[in-house]
């Protein structure tokens, strides 16, 4: 065969592919409307997302619950299997690959405790013995409690991982979110 | 829409098959009796090549044989290898900086997946970082930069002429490492479009699309002058591959900047998987079918089945990538197109396997020899293994179970590390010192280079399978807390991490080596640089 043959024949089957995998999806779910009562993101659910993003949840934490024929995802309480309206809102999309800690897509229904989420920000193992997720110091001010403003946010850290005479502040990034 | 694409679907099948009844009916897959003997020269045959710029002219002191027939010959080769000198190094030294870099963040990465509290008062150095960091580098870094060397060495030696076009080459590798670095830093700065192997910013990925595009001009304006009748298939999968690369990077970026939600993700492992299949697979293979003939002198085994094989592999290939969705909210019939093409992934694979292993076998005497064979015969083995093991957990059944593991992480490492990597360290064994001019000076390190990232890779991936098995099996018990898919892995993530640590050291090694013989320092040798002398060998066979 010749260059130009090559050419064409591996540059139009991989347009094909992209159109059988990316184009007809598009079409396909393209005009799927949400399902009731998914909201578009809330500002401070947007910037959730980003830190979100940012710090890389989503290498260890999938969007996607499977059926239950498949696996256990429901029996777990992560919720029914996901369908394409689910995700109406998301960009970047975040399904996700991996579970090296449990699927989120419904983290907000199964644990609403905003106390529950800040101390597992800052110290995983606090709340959840034996696990591997990172602790997130960074998104917490350690300040001497007799200099806190007023409106600050403290968090009661249990021991081990407290520190006497240090008080743990919630910073915008890690608290906004659940404040609106 | 989907009868609509599956009456599609049907209809390019029939017109795929017509396709391969003309080729076949033209003869256009056999490339003639001689086609897998272009690469030889008259008289070469039954003669090894080894890398020995040094003593090319003259015959070997220890075996007394030439490497080809006449002065010609070897002069023109010389002249091949000399004319890619620029773009080459520049693209395989920056790949073995990256190489480094890449294998370092994937330790730490490795050892905070069972040290959570290790390195945790830095966003730069949190795991969610360091992960992208660590495969955006080792990817677009290491590999793709290896495989470019790879590639702009062997055309010219392919098509048996100067490389023409240099110059765009080395502006292109200037422009790839700029567009890694950049990439690499907005990732550890926090910017990243959060897709999984599209995290780089859109003005990053325009310079690679632009610096892919100056990459493949070469090619074209050497295909020009080229002084051979048939291409052989190297040059097929090469001519694929830089075609593939802004295609892929550009579609792939660009849709994924406007589409949201499910078919972002559909467009997203699409991508994904080609960047594995369309890019580094064929410049892997492109190197390997060379290689392994030249070395043992020796055509491979069945040509025109390799010829099918490339057409099987671009079609098949370029649709597996939504089985990494597979149980995911995507429609079923997309996920099928996925799971039968990557079963009918073993019509490439069988191709490939049956030429390069049927193509050693009886021949193995030269892995004791040949640091280039032992790297790339490895490399090969380890692509038919890989690709089984990836057709396998496509099915609906066993990827229930590896789904979301380790496992996943393990097999896509022996791909890109066991496979590819291997063989882009057994090519720069071949054609460093022959574009350098300088023979290797320390054969101990090369020896030393292998043993460590064999090892390493050994104890990486044996124990990440069994970990992630482990995970997968937790998982799916109901009665389990979830905590227990956790607890299982962490001897399996501590193993990974020693294992990594002594594919770090080999990759010290191997830089170290490089640079020495990048400075013509060390013992400048006359002979080949083998792990064991052809005389010793030649004499054990004979006893």
């Amino acid at each position: 065969m010749k260059p130009l043959e090559i050419t064409l024949g591996a540059a139009s089957i991989v347009m094909f592919a992209g159109a059988v995998l990316g184009l007809a999806p598009e079409l396909q779910l393209g005009s799927i409307s949400p399902p009731a009562g998914l909201k578009p993101y809330t500002l401070s659910e947007r910037r959730g997302r980003a830190t979100y993003v940012d710090l890389g949840c989503m290498y260890c934490h999938s969007q996607q619950p499977r059926d239950k024929v498949q696996a256990p995802d429901e029996e777990r309480g992560w919720g029914r299997a996901a369908t394409p309206g689910d995700y109406s809102y998301d960009r970047p999309h975040l399904l996700g690959t991996m579970r090296t800690g449990p699927d989120l897509l419904n983290i907000g229904v199964r644990q609403p405790s905003e106390d529950w989420h800040l101390l597992h920000l800052y110290q995983p193992r606090a709340v959840v013995p034996g696990s591997i997720m990172p602790s997130y110091p960074f998104l917490f001010v350690k300040k001497d409690p007799k200099l806190l403003y007023p409106g600050d946010r403290t968090l009661k850290v249990p021991p081990p991982y407290d520190e006497p005479g240090v008080a743990v502040v919630v910073t915008e990034e890690a608290g906004t979110w659940s404040r609106t | 829409v989907a009868a609509a694409v599956l009456v599609t679907t049907f209809l390019m099948g029939i017109v795929a098959l017509v396709a391969v009844l003309w080729a076949v009916a033209k003869g256009q897959l056999s490339g003639g009796s001689n086609g897998a003997r272009v690469i030889f020269a008259p008289g070469e045959l039954g003669i090894g090549e080894n890398p020995n710029p040094t003593a090319d002219l003259e015959p070997d002191p220890e075996t007394g044989l030439v490497q080809g027939q006449t002065i010609d010959e070897l002069q023109a080769r010389i002249e091949a290898d000399i004319s890619s000198r620029q773009p080459v190094l520049a693209f395989a030294g920056s790949a073995v900086l990256w190489l480094v870099l890449g294998s370092v963040l994937g330790l730490i990465a490795s050892i905070k997946m069972h040290e959570p509290d290790w390195l945790n008062e830095s966003r730069l150095l949190t795991f969610g970082r360091l992960r992208p960091m660590h495969l955006n580098v080792v990817a677009y870094g290491w590999l793709s930069m290896a495989g470019i060397a790879s590639a702009l060495w062997l055309i010219p030696r392919l098509l048996r002429t100067t490389l023409k076009g240099g110059g765009f080459a080395l502006l292109g590798a200037v422009l790839w490492n700029v567009a890694v670095l950049g990439g690499v830093t907005s990732l550890g700065a926090g910017v990243s479009e959060g897709l999984e192997w599209l995290e780089f910013p859109w003005p990053v990925d325009a310079l690679f699309v632009l610096a892919g595009g100056l990459v493949s001009l070469p090619l074209f304006f050497t295909l020009r002058t080229r002084r051979v009748e048939h291409l052989y298939v190297s040059v097929w999968y090469l001519t694929a591959a830089l075609v593939w690369f802004p295609i892929l990077f550009l579609v792939g970026n660009g849709f994924s900047l406007f589409a949201h939600g499910v078919p972002q993700a559909t467009v997203n492992w699409w991508f994904a998987h080609n960047v594995l299949g369309l890019w580094f697979t064929p410049l892997a293979l492109a190197a390997s079918y060379y290689l392994i003939p030249k070395i043992i002198g020796r055509p491979i085994h069945s040509y025109q089945l390799s010829l099918m094989g490339f057409w099987a592999l671009a079609l098949f290939y370029s649709h597996v990538g939504i089985h990494h969705l597979i149980g995911g909210p995507v429609p079923t019939w997309l996920v099928t197109v996925s799971i039968v093409t990557s079963m009918m992934m073993f019509v490439p694979v069988v191709a490939v396997a049956i030429n390069q292993h049927f193509t050693m076998w009886g021949h193995f005497r030269y892995l004791l020899t040949s640091p280039t064979l032992r790297f790339v015969v490895l490399g090969a083995v380890t692509y038919t293994l890989v690709s089984f093991q990836g057709s396998l957990h496509s099915l609906r059944t066993l990827n229930t179970l590896t789904h979301f593991t380790h496992y996943t992480v393990a097999h896509a490492h022996l791909g890109a590390y066991g496979f590819a990597s291997m063989i882009f360290f057994g090519s720069m064994y071949f054609y460093l010192p022959r574009v350098v001019r300088f023979e290797w000076p320390y054969p101990r390190l090369i020896t030393a280079h292998f043993w460590f990232v064999f090892i390493g890779f050994g104890v990486y991936f044996i124990g990440l399978s069994i970990g992630g098995l482990l995970q997968g099996f937790a998982m799916l018990r109901a009665e389990s807390p979830f905590m227990d898919s956790v607890t299982v892995t962490i001897p399996f993530l501590v193993a990974r991490s020693v294992g990594g640590a002594l594919m770090n050291v080999g990759h010290l090694i191997f830089a170290g080596h490089v640079l020495i013989l990048m400075l013509h320092f060390g013992r400048a040798r006359t002979a080949p640089a083998q792990f064991k002398p052809l005389a010793i060998i030649a004499a054990e066979l004979k006893s």
